[in-house]
């Protein structure tokens, strides 16, 4: 079973704002029966303000889905309708402490279904250019539709591109061979092959780095630093990106402490976003360092102190 | 109210008879020797391995107790089954199997037919039925193997296994089945049969996960997975899981002594919580041939509402079941064995399944016919399909999403 937050449970027990409203003025359809989905909003729009006084849900779909319209109609109460389109699907999915990567379209639906009902409170026609495929990456949530259409936009021809330009595969890596048949399908589109991998995935890999005694990069402490702050710099878009930071928190020896805020805090993906960080700065370094979160750093100061 | 928690879900996996766990410890710290060595250490776990095998033998009702090969699981078996079926008998390219099969054989098949290999999968009608002179049709000399579930996962279903072994038989083809829903539900005598090869896993038949069989008839050509040691007479090489084998006989032993009470009192069970829901649930139907299915699995379409949604909510109530919705598999498709039956999408999303076993007791069954209806109505209530009587008029079109 998934692993639910706390608080979708509770939104997907007690659901606020569900059921039909008569005196709605704005209602958008998504979803379909189809693909077990499917969530109608209702809006209750001031018309000289343009203030949403009241909203409503009625949801087909899964724990998940209806936690989210649950959670939207939330959000988006006591909002004008412009203040209320900015309201990302992130954020839905933030107001219910985050969902699991392979819910993540739930919330991404519940944004979709507010489009539609704020186009059609103003009279205008909502048209969809969302497609969701199979889903490729786990860690990361990317389906094959998104990763097709990168490929096929940037003439990308390996599964290292895919992943620097979609995230997907840069996690636990088990979805290459996935990344690959798409690769394949879309290089065989326009008459290419595919770069395969090497056998054995020998750049980034932190056993080759030498294995030197503690601080012997030839760096000076100050110079190290720098380099380890660049580094971080270099990784921070692709975090902000899923509107998440970091920070530099300590460096003690070969022990790196960073802290994650925003939405990378707490994300189930936490420990692949730090093993992907460590393994950034082990190659910048080319020393084998360890990245920890800084919430650990009394107890690990600690312990190394006992056994000195 | 009662809270205590009920298992329903035993077509999923299965508590381990304590009379099993017993039997099983010893090869633990006492027993725990090679079966391959000389010395005494071995020796004893050799007997053991006997004595199981002897155990699976007679539930299977196989001829001779060296057709029982043990494997990890029953996924190893399937998938021995069939590679074994294509090297012994390279000129022939196809496999014939059923669009409902358990993804151990269609994700195997899919990946075959990326290698170049023919697969073809046989539907199945509304309630879950092939056509057999259809399957006869298929049966021509490019055929490597056959491979069709005795039992369906999902609906209990049966498949007519014996006759469409004997027809594959008569074609000269290779029949395997996958009956690890089957194997201690219904009374099997492979000797009086076509059948040339059958998957069985442990968990399923309240023996541990990690321990499977492949039945092989002798005779049968066979090409290992597995090469290595001379374990299980170089059929499948690797140290044998002994207390995981051990374990699976005496689950089999038990399983035969059970096959009266689960053709009797489990099935009196299941049909009394099917009836029991049914009655106040509109909108709700069986799905699968009810005439001629496992005695132990309830699988019930609620139609205009979402699966997982239902098992949060029975979960909530201490009710363990599962669902052939897409959510529960993280997919956007509802189960395939639904989708081949044709059950509407309104229904497919909505599917349970309960599946009982010789532990469910009468009480329970009571507490989970009170426990459904107000969750299903719970849901209903929030379902843009339903209005208050009932479903909204015409509910594909009552609801015109801007896309689709």
């Amino acid at each position: 079973m998934w692993e639910y937050s706390e608080k979708v449970r509770e939104h997907f027990f007690n659901p606020r704002n569900a059921g039909p409203m008569e005196e709605a003025n704005g209602v958008g359809d998504v979803g379909s029966i189809k693909c077990g989905d499917a969530l109608r909003l209702m809006l209750k729009v001031d018309p000289a303000t343009d203030v949403i006084l009241d909203a409503s849900f009625q949801t087909f779909g899964c724990g998940s889905a209806i936690a989210s319209s649950s959670a939207l109609t939330e959000i988006i109460k006591g909002k004008t309708l412009d203040e209320a389109l900015k309201v990302t699907n992130q954020e839905i999915a933030d107001f219910l402490d985050g969902l699991p990567p392979e819910k993540m379209h739930c919330s991404v639906m519940g944004r979709e279904a507010l489009q539609a009902a704020v186009a059609n409170y103003r009279g205008e026609v909502w048209t969809d250019d969302h497609e969701e495929g199979a889903l490729i990456c786990k860690c990361f949530a990317i389906d094959s539709k998104m990763i097709e259409e990168v490929v096929r936009a940037n003439n990308l021809s390996s599964v290292e591109q895919v992943t620097h330009y979609t995230k997907a595969g840069g996690g636990c890596s088990s979805c290459h061979e996935g990344i690959e048949e798409i690769l394949a399908m879309v290089c065989a589109e326009r008459g290419d092959t595919p770069q395969l991998a090497a056998p054995a995935c020998a750049s980034s890999s932190p056993a080759k780095a030498p294995a030197t005694p503690e601080s012997k990069s030839g760096l000076t402490n100050y110079q190290r630093i720098r380099k380890i702050e660049e580094t971080l710099e270099a990784i921070r878009p692709q975090l902000q990106r899923d509107h998440g930071d970091m920070e530099l928190v300590e460096v003690q020896g070969k022990k790196i402490f960073i802290n994650l805020i925003g939405a990378c805090s707490g994300c189930m993906m936490e420990h692949a976003t730090m093993g992907g960080i460590q393994a950034k700065l082990c190659e910048a370094l080319g020393e084998l360092v360890t990245v920890l979160p800084a919430r650990e750093m009394a107890r690990i100061m600690a312990n190394m102190a006992a056994e000195a | 109210m009662d809270h205590a928690p009920i298992y329903l879900d035993n077509n999923a996996t299965t508590m381990v008879d304590p009379a099993v766990v017993e039997a099983m410890l010893p090869y633990f710290t006492q027993h725990f020797g090679n079966p391959s060595s000389i010395h005494s250490f071995g020796n004893q776990v050799g007997k053991g391995l006997k004595t199981a095998r002897g155990q699976i033998q007679q539930l299977l009702g196989a001829e001779h107790d060296s057709e029982i090969i043990f494997t990890s699981c029953g996924t190893e078996s399937d998938s021995t089954a069939i590679l074994s079926a294509l090297k012994a008998q390279p000129e022939r390219n196809t496999v014939i199997t059923t669009a409902v099969e358990h993804p151990a054989i269609l994700t195997l098949c899919e990946w075959l037919e990326k290698d170049g290999y023919v697969v073809h999968k046989l539907p199945v009608d509304k309630k879950g039925r092939i056509d057999l002179d259809q399957y006869k049709s298929m049966l021509t000399p490019n055929v490597a193997i056959v491979s069709a579930m005795w039992a369906n996962n999902e609906t209990g279903t049966l498949f007519p296994v014996e006759e469409m072994a004997e027809m594959a038989n008569a074609a000269g083809i290779m029949f395997h089945t996958d009956a690890v829903q089957a194997v201690g539900k219904v009374p099997i005598d492979l000797k009086t049969t076509k059948i040339d090869m059958l998957s069985l896993s442990g968990h399923k038949l309240h023996a541990p996960k990690g321990v499977g069989v492949l039945y092989l008839r002798r005779g049968c050509r066979f090409r290992p997975l597995l090469r290595g040691g001379h374990q299980e007479r170089g059929r499948r090489a690797g140290t044998e899981n002994a207390a995981g084998i051990v374990a699976l006989g005496k689950a089999c032993e038990l399983a035969l002594e059970h096959m009266g009470h689960e053709n009797t009192v489990v099935k009196r069970l299941r049909d009394k919580l099917e009836r029991g829901i049914l009655a106040q649930v509109s909108h709700a139907f069986v799905t699968g041939d009810t005439l001629y299915r496992l005695p132990n699995t309830a699988n019930i379409a609620f139609e205009y509402i979402e699966g997982e949604a239902i098992l949060l909510l029975l979960n909530k109530m201490g009710i363990a079941a599962s669902s052939g919705s897409a959510c529960t598999s993280g997919s956007l498709e509802p189960s395939h064995v639904m989708r081949a039956m044709g059950i509407p999408y309104t229904a497919a999303h909505g599917t349970t399944r309960f599946s009982l076993s010789r532990y469910t007791t009468e009480a329970e069954i009571d507490r989970v016919i009170a426990a459904v209806p107000p969750i299903v109505a719970q849901l209903r209530k929030l379902s843009p399909y339903w209005s208050d009587k009932g479903p909204v008029a015409n509910p594909e079109q009552a609801f015109a999403p801007a896309y689709a």
